[in-house]
């Protein structure tokens, strides 16, 4: 079906719902390397009184990709709530939008409908959104979710402590792990991208962060982000898994590329479920995605990359995750030219993941090809805070020097608590003030070195 | 480390607060920017400068145009030139699918011959690497292979890993190295990447290539690069294949896609 607008006197056809979507989005360099951009402002404009009009039932009735071909598709229509939809069923896309920013849209209405909302709803709705529509609306929302601490309460900013090396050395590792630590990091998680991605250096690198969790009794999770399948082999062989980790995408096809299938991530979760290492939840599992994922693996499908990207928040809802964050700025100017594209990308990967109830963090980065620098990624951070983001990424100096791109320092996630008045999750905020690294009083991180204190020890 | 120090550009270089200095012996575990200090919650000047400077050079590395004529002259033999289909720097990040194919022009340039091996030179995203290294690497190259057909060297601009595939295709080459500047980290500007993949021709997946990357000063140097280079390259002549099955037995084959990143 085809859709109309007539704008300035011009008539604007688009041709289908996909063709709609991509016009209406704000432009970014993927949906141009795809040919799916508007070809014009006013012609963008013109996708967006259509879409406006649009009745979210529409999406109901209209799969982006064959229900026949594609598992994600099959996940999000057999999973729709009807009960939870029924409350915004009359809406239009535009009538939606507004509602979101109502006051009676709160945070208990917000819960409320998040599982009768599908991705391509929330992507919709967020096409017609500017910036602080995105946080306005996402600020409101809650996600709450447990595995050894409490991540995503209001007033909370939890962090990742990314501690990579080149060739994977435990003690420059643990040295990295060290550094984050005495900044307040790692509530959120302690996840190592693994230099070389095997069942030995993972069983290898889990044991020394498991070792080191017990030994400080920090009230954390730790995490080999390797490929599902070594994990689910590392917890054959007796690995401490706590999390499970996946880059995921929003078409059976992408997470084919990724060597992964729902059955799949449903084994490793049951599996890593099995081992009950959880103490207070068993939200286990642990999500990255990105905007240009499927386009990158040929497998979009004529989607716009922001509306397939939201697909893959469906994957990440369905088996109950601890953390999902969007590596924004990571995959390329190819698909996120500039910093204007990669901030905006990042608050609508929030609001959409948020939208449908999943608990979304973010990796504020960028690369040495993008046209971006660390005032760009200073925005992203306080604009991501100030919308509730439920976690962001830390590496030492702000420089990943396995994955050689740039993401926040521990020092910016200080700054962006301090600016925002935000508190690591409270047990590990608790564990810090018992450390001797946290002054309750002024609420600030206190300047300890390494012979200061027992975490010192660590390195031996 | 500090807190609310006065930022200090010479705090960690004089002889006094070296010694003093709790983080040194940590600082030789990793080159990740450790131990830093910090005034309130923020950076401390030096390091801000150093972060800004190291990223104005991965910057100058990705934006600064090949010197063909600086490679001419150190090649001192006949080589050609040619351009992909990318006219410019800001084009060629944007499209990549143009970064993979040659310019008309170019193509119409090119004349078959009966080679073994064609190697190429592409700027990619470090023209540094390029310039610093791909000729070194041709020139070795040609010694541990005396009795190869090779092709003169060809210079490519705005070029991505499968401009060579077309290049080989139109001069009639068995095979292509794809020598190419890699994107470039903050601590490594200058890193080269190889790419080896025998019949090659437009439209080869990636997954039909070898590669060897991490080729600079600091990582893997020039000549075991080339050994490494010339036993893919005889393997791939004797089994007429390379990708996957050459896979095995090439110990830096590595891909960050495998871990998500």
């Amino acid at each position: 079906m085809a859709f109309h607008h007539t704008l300035g006197g011009e008539r604007h056809t688009f041709a289908d719902l996909k063709a709609l979507l991509a016009a209406a989005s704000s432009r970014r360099s993927g949906d141009e390397l795809a040919g799916l951009a508007a070809t014009s402002d006013a012609r963008r404009v013109a996708a967006r009184y259509a879409l406006a009009d649009l009745p979210l039932s529409t999406f109901l009735a209209t799969a982006l990709v064959p229900y026949e071909e594609d598992e994600v598709t099959r996940l999000i229509v057999d999973t729709h709530d009807k009960a939870a939809f029924a409350p915004i069923a009359h809406m239009t896309v535009g009538g939606f939008r507004d509602w979101l920013l109502s006051h009676e849209a709160d945070t208990q209405a917000l819960r409320a409908i998040a599982p009768g909302v599908t991705p391509e709803m929330a992507a919709a709705a967020s096409k017609l959104m500017r910036n602080q529509d995105l946080m306005s609306v996402a600020h409101k929302i809650t996600v709450v979710t447990k595995f050894r601490n409490t991540i995503g309460l209001k007033g909370c900013l939890a962090s990742r402590l990314q501690p990579n090396h080149p060739t994977d050395d435990l003690k420059g590792i643990a040295a990295s792990t060290l550094d984050g630590l005495l900044y307040g990091m790692g509530d959120a998680v302690v996840g190592i991208n693994p230099a070389t991605d095997s069942v030995a250096n993972g069983l290898a690198l889990l044991d020394m962060l498991d070792h080191a969790r017990q030994r400080y009794d920090i009230p954390t999770q730790t995490c080999v982000l390797t490929h599902v399948t070594n994990t689910i082999e590392i917890i054959n062989r007796g690995g401490a898994v706590d999390l499970v980790f996946q880059s995921i995408a929003g078409t059976q096809k992408a997470n084919e590329g990724f060597g992964v299938s729902l059955a799949i991530l449903k084994e490793a979760r049951e599996a890593a479920l099995s081992l009950g290492r959880g103490t207070l939840g068993t939200d286990l599992m642990y999500f990255e995605t990105g905007q240009g994922a499927a386009l990158s693996a040929d497998a979009h499908h004529g989607i716009d990359q922001q509306t397939v990207e939201a697909r893959a928040y469906a994957v990440a809802r369905e088996f109950h995750p601890l953390l999902v964050n969007t590596v924004v700025g990571f995959i390329g100017p190819e698909y996120l030219y500039d910093g204007k594209q990669i901030i905006r990308a990042g608050l609508e990967d929030h609001f959409c993941a948020k939208l449908m109830g999943v608990p979304m963090g973010c990796d504020v980065c960028y690369t040495n090809h993008a046209e971006a620098d660390q005032d760009d990624m200073d925005n992203l951070m306080v604009l991501l805070g100030t919308a509730g983001i439920t976690f962001l990424i830390g590496v030492p100096g702000a420089d990943d020097i396995m994955l050689n791109y740039q993401s926040l320092s521990f020092h910016d996630i200080l700054t962006v608590r301090n600016l925002l008045g935000l508190k690591p999750a409270p047990e590990f905020a608790a564990w810090l003030e018992r450390m001797g690294l946290y002054d309750t009083h002024r609420e600030r991180m206190l300047p300890v070195s390494p012979g200061q204190t027992l975490l010192g020890q660590m390195i031996a | 480390m500090t807190d609310s120090t006065p930022p200090s550009t010479s705090s960690r270089t004089t002889g006094d607060i070296v010694h003093l200095d709790p983080w040194q012996d940590l600082r030789a575990l990793t080159r990740a920017r450790i131990g830093l200090g910090r005034s309130g919650n923020a950076q401390r000047t030096t390091d801000v400068l150093a972060f800004q400077a190291a990223h104005a050079q991965a910057r100058d590395a990705v934006h600064t145009a090949l010197d063909v004529d600086a490679m001419k002259a150190a090649l001192g033999e006949p080589c050609l030139v040619v351009h992909s289909r990318a006219p410019d720097r800001p084009t060629y990040l944007r499209r990549p699918d143009l970064g993979r194919r040659l310019a008309p022009e170019s193509l119409a340039e090119l004349k078959k011959g009966d080679w073994d091996v064609v190697f190429v030179a592409a700027d990619g995203l470090s023209s540094v690497a390029t310039a610093e290294g791909a000729v070194t690497l041709y020139q070795e190259m040609k010694k541990r292979l005396p009795h190869w057909k090779i092709a003169p060297l060809v210079m490519a601009l705005q070029g991505r890993v499968a401009l060579g595939d077309e290049i080989a295709q139109a001069m009639g080459a068995r095979m292509v190295v794809m020598m190419i500047g890699e994107r470039p980290g903050l601590s490594v500007a200058d890193s080269l990447g190889v790419y080896l993949t025998y019949a090659p021709r437009v439209g080869t997946p990636d997954s039909a290539r070898n590669c060897l990357s991490n080729i600079h000063l600091h990582g893997l140097k020039t000549a075991p690069a080339a050994d490494k280079l010339a036993w893919l390259m005889k393997e791939a002549l004797s089994r007429q294949v390379t990708g996957v099955a050459l896979k095995d037995d090439s110990p830096d084959e590595h891909s960050l896609l495998s871990q998500g990143r």
